[in-house]
């Protein structure tokens, strides 16, 4: 699947959700290319433990992240029903290993809360607020303080 | 297109010129006099000066023009293209290049270097020239080559801007309507130039108000008239305030094939009136001309022009001359010059496209693999004719695929070329005696790779010149020729490129290599080392023997630099030297950075390829050929001499635990420095080539791994990057390795 | 109708100045890369003035223009000289294979356009 990238009202943004764990999660709808079904990774030696390995996307090698362990949850470990989301992170393109998708919201900026105070550093560093939806509590996540692009995994 | 982007392609346009100016400066060193060589490196100045003028590059300009006059010397016999005069003309070469590199990135050359070379080539040129002062932009013509006062412009009215003649007619600026008498005979050669006598009658009309009479009396009956010959004459009467020179501008063209006089009218009143021919005033603007006329003046004109076509129509009518066809003058003419250039056309392609076209080739190579893999899987008996289809299928995308890469190979001649410009330079500055011969200039190879051939090959060149080859004395002493040489040659083996630098200097010190390498304790005191093993001491890390910091080799910045750059290609570079003669360098490149010959193997449950390059052979360990050594160690022995076992599994963290070498299967390798390595790996799948894939792109490099591809089965297979994987499993300093190869 | 300009030079720069010039001239440009291009080129496209460069690999201007003359069709047409190149003697040499005005290079856009108004009708 993927989605096409819509004309957004002034102060409005498109946002896809997912769900890792019993939590849910969203991005910006701008930085995502498609949605894929999971594939077996092929590892790569010395990399850090939330890098699954790397896929063929088409010709192209794209790394699997698994967002489980890049977001400091308890791990979740991949399964065939689980999803691909690929996603462009500033010139790279990563997939980003997720339970499920669940929606496609459309939210203006008053809608979203700020993060609450108790979060750790780690959370600290990737949200970017909370959004209420029929009583779920959504995460915001900015994909780019996840994966600086300064990223040298020096082994 | 807009001024920057032709501005852009006429730099581009200068790289070109450029290498032909080298290439054929070089042939001329050689002794190669042949005037189609001299002319081409005569074109290409002229070309870049004819270029640099448009845009207003005035010091590439002067500097261009005073060289292409020394070339025009050359040129015409009047100059002898001896030695000392082919070492000027190099020397002017490379600045040209230099001022032009300047005028394209803002830089500067040192004023300096090119007013001393201008000086010796206006003296070659034996003082035919005048002071070399840069000529004013635009308007300004190149000085004539006979003495003439230092005057701004031309001579001779050649080009089109007003002051086109002597002072001697003195004819005032005309500020004030002047009445001139304008007499006007053409030849019959005006006509055969393309000249229309009405059209300049048209342009005469439009400098000021005319009558005109048109003489008509030499016009022969329609039989004897010969359809070339100009009967016709006019008598104009202009009152104009262009003066003299605005007449003749006019006529600029046509005026060596006319008999054409200009004079002030004079009211003479005992001229006698009878004798003056009857003049028509003229409308101001003959423009009507360029249409139809309806006035009886612009018709008597109209009448003369009509008559010269009447004529053309019927000179065409009555040749029957035979004449060559064009097409036949053409290849004669052909014939007669030479082509330098190589045969066959040749297309701009932008590299994009190219770059694209041959990622989709790749992508369209995997998509093969993967489908003949589904059909074997699926079907083992497979009907004959699916996998005759298939297999014919392999052999097209193959052919592609070979096709493709041949788009991107290119010759290796600019490289060396420019490599023969850092000898020169190099060798002036340490004052020594040298020359650079090339072979297989022509042997190509893809454009990445060459891109970055450059860099480590000037270093060692340089090296060569610095270090390598003698001073000229002391060469002399040795009873050698005091000029150096160095050779540098490319060829094609075994499908990859090999390219050796030779040169004919002292070769290498091995006592202070050896006692460098034990100071940076690389090797133990004792250790006892064959040459080679010595020579290619050069290429460990942080080994310079250079005593001070020369200028030119710089600091550190030795052959590990070199061999590292060499092998990010996935090349691999050795070096063997005869002390006293001389040492070589041996550099073998894949010819492409896309596609690679790998063994498909399997290391602990992982799919890895291994170049095929890097591999000696491949062993079956047997439990008698193992032996442990110190902790960790293991050797294997082959023959008579023992290699150490690297656990590539172990070393990419793909296992915790040592795997028993005699499970699987060894690949002998050959490591850079000389040692070699037995590799473990669980089984050998098969071999292929395939496609290279950058982890880099979307990731960051990984060691231990070079690269990725994709195979049959549409999986991501690593590349194993050897010599990374070897020197991990050093885990120890060099000496004890050396003690341990040749233990036992 | 426009008028139909040949040009004949082995620099791109030249090629491409000429091109932008006499387009904007309201001219329909032919190039051609050297005479001989130049006498194949000659043939199909018919033009009503030709400008050529002097120094060419292959087939030279002087070359060019005298097989231009050697043309029945192509006796009498204009036929103006782009170069560097001012002495004497070439002028002489180029007049002589029977061009029929000159220009010099560089060259000033208007009076490329004025000499070739000058010399077609």
């Amino acid at each position: 699947m993927s989605y096409a990238v819509k004309n957004l009202v002034e102060g409005a943004r498109e946002l896809i959700a997912f769900r890792i764990g019993d939590q849910e999660f969203c991005v910006n709808i701008m930085s995502v290319r498609e949605i894929r079904g999971w594939t077996p990774a092929t590892p790569l030696p010395h990399s850090p433990s939330y890098v699954l390995g790397v896929i063929n996307l088409r010709g192209a090698v794209l790394p699997i992240i698994n967002l489980s362990i890049r977001l400091g949850m308890k791990p979740v470990e991949p399964e065939a029903r689980h999803v691909i989301i690929v996603a462009q992170v500033g010139a790279k393109v990563v997939g980003l290993l997720v339970e499920a998708v669940s929606d496609i919201l459309t939210v203006s900026d008053d809608n979203i809360q700020p993060t609450p105070e108790v979060s750790s550093d780690l959370e600290k560093q990737y949200a970017r607020g909370i959004l209420a939806i029929d009583k779920r509590m959504i995460c915001l996540i900015e994909l780019g303080a996840l994966f600086p692009d300064a990223e040298s995994e020096a082994a | 297109m807009d001024m920057n982007e032709i501005k852009e392609i006429f730099f581009q346009e200068c790289e070109e010129q450029l290498a032909e100016l080298e290439s054929g400066l070089l042939k001329m060193n050689d002794g190669d006099h042949d005037p189609e060589t001299i002319n081409a490196v005569f074109r290409a100045v002229h070309s870049i000066k004819g270029g640099a003028g448009a845009f207003g590059l005035d010091d590439l300009v002067a500097f261009a023009h005073v060289f292409e006059t020394t070339l025009d010397c050359v040129r015409s016999n009047k100059l002898e293209p001896g030695p000392e005069v082919m070492k000027v003309m190099l020397k002017s070469a490379d600045v040209l290049a230099d001022l032009t590199n300047a005028a394209r990135d803002g830089g500067s050359v040192e004023p300096s270097r090119s007013s001393s070379l201008v000086k010796e080539l206006e003296a070659l040129a034996n003082g035919e020239l005048p002071q070399a002062s840069a000529p004013a932009p635009v308007a300004a013509a190149p000085k004539p080559a006979a003495k003439a006062a230092p005057a701004p412009s031309d001579d001779s009215g050649f080009q089109p801007i007003p002051f086109s003649f002597d002072d001697d007619f003195g004819g005032a600026p005309a500020v004030t309507a002047q009445t001139f008498d304008v007499s006007f005979k053409p030849r019959r050669e005006l006509y055969a130039k393309g000249n229309e006598a009405a059209l300049l009658l048209r342009d005469l009309s439009r400098i000021g108000e005319m009558s005109i009479h048109c003489d008509m009396d030499s016009l022969p009956p329609l039989d004897d008239l010969d359809p070339e010959a100009a009967y016709f004459s006019w008598k104009v009467q202009t009152t104009t305030e262009k003066g003299e020179e605005g007449i003749r501008t006019v006529f600029e063209f046509a005026e060596w094939d006319c008999d054409l006089e200009i004079k002030l009218h004079e009211e003479t009143k005992d001229a006698p009136a009878g004798e003056e021919p009857p003049m028509i005033p003229v409308p101001f603007d003959l423009s009507i001309l360029d249409g139809a006329g309806e006035d009886t003046v612009a018709e008597a004109v109209d009448a003369a022009e009509t008559a010269s076509n009447v004529v053309k129509l019927a000179a065409g009518a009555a040749k029957h001359e035979k004449k060559e066809t064009p097409a036949a003058a053409a290849a004669a003419a052909a014939a007669a010059a030479q082509n330098n250039n190589a045969a066959g056309q040749t297309i701009r392609v932008d590299l994009d496209r190219v770059d694209r076209l041959i990622n989709l080739v790749g992508e369209l190579v995997i998509n093969q693999a993967m489908l003949s893999q589904s059909v074997i899987e699926n079907d083992n008996n497979g009907t004959s004719s699916i996998n005759m289809g298939l297999e014919e299928l392999q052999q097209l995308t193959r052919e592609i695929q070979d096709s493709v890469m041949a788009i991107r190979a290119q010759p290796v001649k600019p490289v060396f070329q420019r490599m023969s410009r850092i000898v020169r330079e190099v060798a002036d500055m340490v004052g020594k005696s040298i020359r650079l011969v090339t072979e297989g200039e022509n042997t190509e190879v893809d454009k990445t790779v060459i891109d970055k051939l450059a860099e480590p090959l000037t270093h060692m060149i340089r090296n060569a010149v610095d270090h390598g080859i003698e001073s000229p004395e002391k060469r002399a002493a040795a009873g050698k020729d005091p000029e150096g040489t160095i050779k540098l040659t490319a060829k094609h083996r075994s499908g990859r490129i090999v390219i050796e630098l030779v040169d004919d200097g002292a070769g290498i010190n091995r006592e202070r290599v050896k006692q460098k390498a034990i100071d940076n304790e690389l090797i133990a005191a004792d250790a006892n080392l064959t040459d080679e093993e010595i020579d290619n001491l050069i290429f460990a890390p942080g080994f310079s023997t250079a005593d001070k910091i020369s200028d030119i080799s710089g600091r550190g910045v030795g052959m590990d630099v070199v061999k590292r750059s060499i092998q990010a290609l996935g090349g691999r570079i050795s070096i063997t030297s005869r002390p006293g003669h001389g040492s070589t360098f041996t550099m073998s490149l894949p010819l492409t950075l896309a596609v690679l010959d790998g063994m498909v193997v399997t290391v602990a449950g992982q799919t890895l390829v291994v170049p095929l390059t890097a591999i000696v052979e491949t062993l079956q360990p047997e439990a008698q050929n193992i032996h442990s050594f110190g902790a960790n160690q293991r050797l294997i022995s082959i023959r008579n001499s023992f290699c150490p076992l690297v656990d590539v599994g172990r070393i990419l963290n793909f296992r915790n635990t040592q795997a028993n070498p005699i499970d699987g299967v060894a690949l002998l390798v050959e490591s850079e420095g000389g040692g070699q390595r037995a590799l473990m790996v669980d089984a050998i799948q098969g071999q292929r080539q395939v496609v290279i894939k950058s982890l880099e792109a979307n990731y960051t490099h990984v060691p231990g791994i070079a690269a990725a591809t994709i195979l049959g089965d549409g999986r991501v297979a690593l590349i194993l990057d050897v010599d990374a994987v070897v020197s991990a499993s050093r885990g120890q300093s060099l000496k004890q390795e050396m003690s341990l190869a040749v233990a036992g | 109708m426009k008028k139909k300009v040949l040009t004949v030079d082995d620099s791109r720069t030249i090629r491409n100045m000429l091109l932008v010039t006499l387009n904007n001239a309201g001219f329909e440009t032919i190039q051609a890369e050297d005479g001989v291009e130049g006498l194949e080129v000659l043939e199909e496209c018919n033009p009503d003035v030709i400008v050529t460069d002097i120094n060419m690999p292959r087939l030279d201007g002087f070359g060019f223009i005298e097989g231009v003359r050697r043309n029945e069709k192509y006796r009498a047409i204009p036929i103006l000289v782009l170069t560097t190149e001012s002495d004497a003697e070439k002028k002489n040499r180029a007049r002589q294979a029977g061009a029929t005005g000159w220009i010099v290079k560089p060259f000033d856009p208007t009076k490329l356009i004025d000499a070739i108004e000058r010399v077609t009708a």
